[in-house]
């Protein structure tokens, strides 16, 4: 990979799309990932675990990596590094020529209801998946883990773990990380298509939920989380700590909007297709990912709203009776080799659970380091909450209410 | 049918091998009627049972035969129904109207085209579904010239007016939608029309404008009844699946054109709702068994069923 090449441009697109807005100050060269452990620990978070049942274990099956070299890896769209001619992953090559283990790379991770409703059947019959690897968010590990769906990670393959940022070493979701390692971590904020709108900035949830000017073009995320995250933040309430009825009254808000028509649908991480065409003018997007696709659109831009945004991490987890479970683990420890994240940093925009990552970035372009998105100052972290764990009861109820608002 | 196949193999006045060859068609029959046995018999008392279970993704589901779910069900999702029952419709007249003619020009006019237009028909199925519909979404597209053509000629202000579209453009509404569903199922409209329509003999049409019969009467009196089969398969088989896709309006539809297919979608696999899916499911296997039954009688097809 030309090292250079994806980073001038991405300086540009930076611009563009989040320091416009954003106010870079000193302390972009401050803390980065390490003030995550600032907000991951705020706010009350009940237990996600579903009525103190005992946690059931995954089952393993045979391992053939020793002689079958290949990793079955499930990912989300527009997630890692590619070249310059979209036609091949260079962080991935690089580790297949380093291992003689073959990357089968599937980008069939949309959402992780849809996901998991694919995988489940098989998981909950004992049967292989077909994939050793995959990167689930943060509530759906916790759902993995209490089903028993996913298998420990021997940390003696995976000697970069000690690399992990202090920051996501203990989440609720997973005590010690035995079951999952992040993969990145990221915001979701507003994304907008300025050819779309009009030239007109998207700023605040309120007028991505009311203006007329985006009526009928506007989509959310089906990702729950994200999309009423967000909606609560607006309306001054924490996604960390917030009651039922919370939650309801910015169901109600989103329903108002819907019943007004300014709502043209709900979506997994599809949105990218039609925010990039203008059919959407207006979204609850992924930072990274309208990061990475104003490369070559300069009119997508994105806004991390004054009131507040979600922060959620994917992390990767080995499911039950994956067939290549060692070789899963050298791909997990090949990237969190900081060089490599960086890499992988410099086109996906997200934020990197790798320490020594910034130094690694800083070495290559200095103003990359200074990435709100990539590594976030404190002042970026201030605003970003967690979506507070949920009771099995919450998530069903909660889901029940949200699902049926979409397709309602 | 029995009689039948024994005396094929066995030549007509003999009487005992009759009675040896009696097992022959049920043997024949054997491997259709298990198909139906495992893969829709078993799978409908499955979902039968799951429609009347409680219960949650953690604890697992339990039968309690409540049955209220079903009343609940139709209340909360009546509009979703019918929403879907419409679209399949309106679909299933725009590929009767689009596919009679081209059905009727391939089976009597196409010579030695008939073919390649046949292939030209069945082409589409070579790619898959979804990369179709998601055709349409550029096809359709905002920015695409089929939105510019409309808008410069009138059209989507005239679909605008009549509650088509909620806007200027034609994506994401009941327009793009039903034109999904139509594109999709047109060829098993076109199809056993052109079956039905290409055994029709000429002649007869001649010979009806014989007897002073004007080409509509003589359509009317003779090519329609005699195509009558082929329109009736091509409307259920498009018809069908129609009522219960969830494709098309997820992908060229939004939040007010949403079908039941797409919320049996979400109920099994995000809500994770299975007895209420189940119970949808039902419904709509339902309401489409009466409309077709009561369909097929006042059609007065015997014949072909």
């Amino acid at each position: 990979m030309n090292e250079h090449s994806p980073i001038t441009p991405m300086q540009a697109a930076f611009i563009r799309g989040a320091i416009s807005r954003r106010t870079l100050m000193a302390g972009a060269a401050g803390l980065g990932v390490t003030a995550l452990a600032a907000c991951g620990s705020k706010g009350k978070s009940p237990s996600a675990s579903s009525s103190g049942s005992v946690t059931p274990t995954a089952k393993a099956a045979q391992d053939m990596s020793d002689t079958e070299k290949i990793v079955n890896w499930s990912n989300w769209q527009q997630y890692i590094d590619v070249s310059d001619d979209e036609k091949s992953r260079p962080t991935i090559d690089a580790f297949t020529k380093a291992t003689g283990i073959k990357v089968n790379y599937t980008e069939d991770y949309n959402d992780n209801d849809e996901f998991y409703a694919k995988v489940r059947p098989l998981l909950a019959g004992g049967e292989d998946t077909g994939r050793d690897v995959w990167c689930s968010t943060d509530w759906m590990v916790a759902r993995l883990i209490r089903q028993g769906y996913v298998q420990p990670l021997d940390k003696a393959n995976i000697p970069n773990a000690k690399n992990l940022e202090a920051a996501f070493q203990d989440v609720s979701f997973d005590p010690g990380r035995k079951y999952s390692l992040p993969w990145q971590a990221g915001f979701a904020c507003i994304g907008y298509n300025t050819k779309a709108t009009g030239g007109k900035k998207v700023t605040t949830i309120t007028q991505l939920l009311t203006d007329p000017a985006l009526k009928g073009k506007v989509t959310l995320l089906s990702e729950m989380r994200d999309t009423v995250g967000l909606v609560l933040l607006d309306q001054g309430k924490d996604p960390s700590n917030f009651t039922e009825a919370d939650f309801k009254a910015a169901i109600a808000m989103i329903q108002k909007a819907k019943d007004a028509g300014q709502i043209q649908k709900f979506t997994g991480n599809d949105y990218t297709d039609g925010l990039s065409a203008g059919d959407i003018a207006a979204c609850v997007a992924w930072s990274g990912d309208v990061a990475s696709l104003s490369l070559d659109a300069p009119e997508l831009e994105l806004t991390l709203p004054e009131a507040g945004y979600t922060l959620w991490s994917d992390n990767f987890v080995i499911p039950a009776m994956a067939k290549h479970k060692k070789n899963a683990e050298q791909l997990i420890n090949y990237y969190y080799d900081p060089k490599v994240m960086a890499e992988v940093e410099a086109w996906v925009n997200y934020i990197a659970p790798v320490a020594g990552t910034k130094d690694a970035v800083a070495a290559i372009d200095k103003d990359l380091a200074a990435n709100q998105l990539i590594f976030p100052s404190t002042e970026t972290l201030s605003k970003a909450k967690k979506f507070r764990d949920l009771t099995s009861k919450e998530e069903s109820e909660f889901t029940r209410l949200f699902t049926n608002l979409a397709t309602g | 049918m029995a009689e039948g196949a024994a005396v094929v193999g066995t030549g007509a006045p003999v009487r005992k091998p009759v009675r040896r060859g009696r097992w022959v068609p049920y043997a024949l029959l054997a491997p259709g009627l298990l198909w139906l046995v495992v893969f829709f018999v078993v799978p409908m008392i499955t979902l039968g049972s799951q429609s009347l279970q409680e219960g949650n993704i953690d604890d697992g589901y339990v039968f309690t035969g409540n049955v209220s779910i079903y009343a609940d069900a139709v209340q909360r999702y009546w509009p979703h129904l019918v929403r879907s029952i419409g679209y399949a419709a309106t679909a299933t007249v725009l590929a009767l109207v689009l596919g009679y003619p081209l059905a009727y020009f391939m089976a009597q006019k196409a010579g030695r085209w008939k073919n390649i237009l046949l292939i030209l028909v069945i082409a589409p199925f070579f790619t898959s579904f979804l990369i179709r519909t998601l055709a349409w979404r550029n096809i359709l597209s905002d920015d695409g010239p089929v939105v510019a053509f409309a808008q410069s000629t009138g059209f989507t202000s005239l679909l605008q007016a009549v509650g088509l579209t909620s806007n200027d453009t034609l994506l994401a509404s009941k327009f793009a939608v039903i034109c999904g569903l139509t594109y999709n199922f047109l060829p098993f409209m076109i199809l056993p029309l052109y079956a039905s329509l290409e055994r029709l003999d000429p002649r007869l049409v001649e010979a009806a404008g014989d007897l002073y019969a004007s080409p509509r009467e003589a359509f009317r009196r003779v090519t329609w009844p005699l195509s009558l089969p082929g329109v009736v398969a091509g409307t259920l088989l498009t018809f069908i699946p129609a009522a219960g896709d969830f494709i098309n309006s997820r992908l060229l539809g939004n939040t007010e054109t949403v079908m039941i297919g797409q919320v049996i979608d979400s109920q099994f696999l995000r809500v994770l709702d299975y007895p209420l899916a189940a119970a949808l499911s039902f419904i709509l296997l339902t309401m489409i068994v009466v409309l077709v039954a009561f369909y097929v009688r006042k059609a007065g097809t015997e014949e072909l069923v």
